[in-house]
């Protein structure tokens, strides 16, 4: 089945490297947003799906590699500002954030995550050196040996690279010896306290790889969209994240990316028929939840017959 | 005194409040390394409180608790696991979507450096897997390594509750009414089975069952209303008329 699954995987590899070449800008551009926000999900689901920890303040991470990103890309525009800088910030401020939010679980957690990510919401939001409301503009794409970033293409391929290494690396943290004692506290954290297991410690370290991923996502969102505003930071940005996760099944990396594909097209393809777009998409996702819990990763399990 | 028969656990003058309840009063024992002591006395007696408080699920009001002579009380449970004391508890605690293989290595696992392990692969760590294999043909569960712990029936369970007890190696294994709600014959399964156990692994056992105790246990000890009401070999206790009355006369 493993065969099989990373069969599946390397083709749509090769669909999404090769879909510039067939489909036109706008196509590719959505495909792009839709790799960005499947990075961002698939950093949530780290956190909820495998350890157990439902994060309402994961934009936090998001809005920090962004907003990192643009000061940085502004003054050197090379691959330590476009990754490297926003990863370590975002992985800081989760370490802070973590510190203090892991030591309460269920909605004491999600109020506590979505307090902080809130905070930097407002400050970015009043702030004048950080653009206020209008965030940063104007951002360069980083100067990258032998490809040209600003190019669609060349875009594509550096985000496809980067979405390849972040999905390979969750994998291996998620099926490593860390990752199964993630399942094990997420499955019965008073057990694993009672073998011997310091759990917060083990939570602390799954809220600072989620963050680093997360802020590399931001910062490739600051690198598509060539800006960053303190929408980044809002609660709607983890809402949605969250959204799909849940819609392409929690606990499967594979999932969050499908669930980041469906929202965004979903949201594209109402949007271009009606201005209500966000009523169906709430009616769609209500129907998701009520009869296929399991997102659709856990539909298509069910009706082909694949296991976890 | 020789360093084998030093006492592994003492308790000195233990006590936990809820409240205006007394829920343990000045309770004071030792447990010898290598001994099996089982603790008796009716409901409401301490016992569970007892070990909540050895494992540090709860601070004691006061009073003292020794492992192999160092202070133990007021530790975070997971810290007086690390030293080597391990416990299962009356209600069944297990992780019951993972397979049974995986409830005993995530045990066998804990406390390891591998556990930080953040690339590398759980099939390449061979200790922990041979000793949840190990354990599951202690605990009579081998021929159902890849059943997912909560489709096994209770009876198996229950082993699976010992299992992952044991799976940490502990020195001290303490054990919440291994057999509570089991059928006769899965009873003395479990009662042979804990026999077999090597002598390495003291026991401190709850048990209900008095042909449990009296099969396993080198000594009782009673306890009544949170308070040490007497203690001795199985035969000097069930002897004693005190004992008959709070808790042999009930049975």
């Amino acid at each position: 089945m493993t065969g099989l699954r990373l069969l599946a995987s390397a083709l749509v590899v090769v669909a999404v490297a090769l879909f510039p070449l067939a489909a036109g800008n706008y196509p590719v551009k959505l495909l792009q947003e839709i790799l960005i926000w499947g990075i961002f999900a698939m950093s949530l689901d780290l956190l909820m799906g495998y350890a157990g920890m439902v994060s309402f303040g994961h934009s936090a991470f998001f809005g920090i590699g962004g907003y990192v990103a643009a000061l940085a890309l502004a003054r050197s525009p090379g691959l330590v500002s476009a990754l490297l800088l926003p990863a370590v910030a975002a992985g800081l401020v989760a370490l802070a954030i973590g510190f203090f939010s892991i030591r309460v679980s269920g909605v004491y957690f999600i109020m506590l995550t979505l307090a902080f990510s809130q905070m930097f919401h407002a400050y970015t939001f009043q702030v004048s050196w950080l653009g206020a409301e209008d965030g940063l503009v104007g951002i360069p794409r980083p100067a990258v040996p032998g490809v040209d970033l600003n190019s669609l293409r060349g875009f594509h391929g550096y985000l496809l690279v980067l979405v390849v290494l972040a999905a390979l690396a969750l994998w291996r943290i998620v099926s490593s010896p860390f990752g199964h004692v993630l399942r094990g506290i997420h499955e019965n954290e008073a057990r694993m306290i009672a073998l011997g297991y310091a759990v917060d410690r083990y939570k602390l370290l799954a809220f600072v790889i989620a963050g680093v991923v997360a802020g590399v996502a931001g910062s490739l969102y600051t690198q598509f969209n060539g800006s960053i505003t303190p929408d980044a930071f809002f609660w709607k940005t983890s809402g949605e994240a969250l959204l799909m996760v849940i819609i392409g099944g929690t606990g499967t990396l594979g999932g969050a990316m499908l669930g980041a594909a469906a929202f965004i097209l979903l949201q594209s393809l109402v949007s271009t028929y009606t201005e209500r777009w966000m009523l169906i998409l709430g009616a769609t996702f209500i129907l998701l939840v009520l009869f296929a819990p399991g997102g659709i990763v856990g539909a298509l399990r069910g009706r082909i017959g694949l296991r976890a | 005194m020789t360093a084998s028969d030093a006492p592994l656990l003492v308790a000195e003058s233990l006590s936990r409040t809820f409240g205006a309840l007394h829920a343990l009063s000045r309770v004071s024992f030792r447990v010898d390394a290598r001994e099996r002591r089982a603790i008796i006395g009716p409901n409401g007696a301490g016992k569970t409180t007892l070990f909540n408080v050895i494992t540090g699920h709860l601070a004691p009001s006061g009073g003292r608790i020794l492992l192999d002579g160092a202070p133990i009380e007021g530790l975070a449970p997971h810290a007086v696991a690390r030293r080597g004391l391990s416990r299962s508890f009356q209600r069944n605690n297990l992780f019951p979507s993972l397979a049974v293989r995986e409830n005993l290595r995530l045990a066998a696992a804990a406390g390891r450096p591998g556990t930080w392990d953040l690339l590398g692969r759980v099939g390449r760590r061979r200790e922990a897997l041979d000793r949840a294999a190990q354990v599951a043909e202690t605990v009579g569960l081998d021929a159902r390594l890849d059943e997912p712990a909560g489709r096994l029936s209770y009876g198996e369970q229950r082993q699976l509750e010992v299992g992952v007890a044991l799976a940490t190696s502990p020195r001290l294994l303490l054990l919440d009414e291994p057999t509570a709600g089991m059928s006769p014959e899965e009873t003395q399964r479990m009662t042979r089975m804990l026999e077999a156990l090597p002598r390495e692994v003291t026991l401190l056992i709850i048990e209900h069952d008095m042909d449990v105790v009296g099969s396993l246990a080198d000594r009782v000890t009673v306890l009544h209303y949170g308070e040490v009401l007497t203690e001795g070999s199985f035969a000097e206790v069930k002897a004693d008329p005190r004992v008959y009355e709070v808790y042999l006369g009930h049975a």
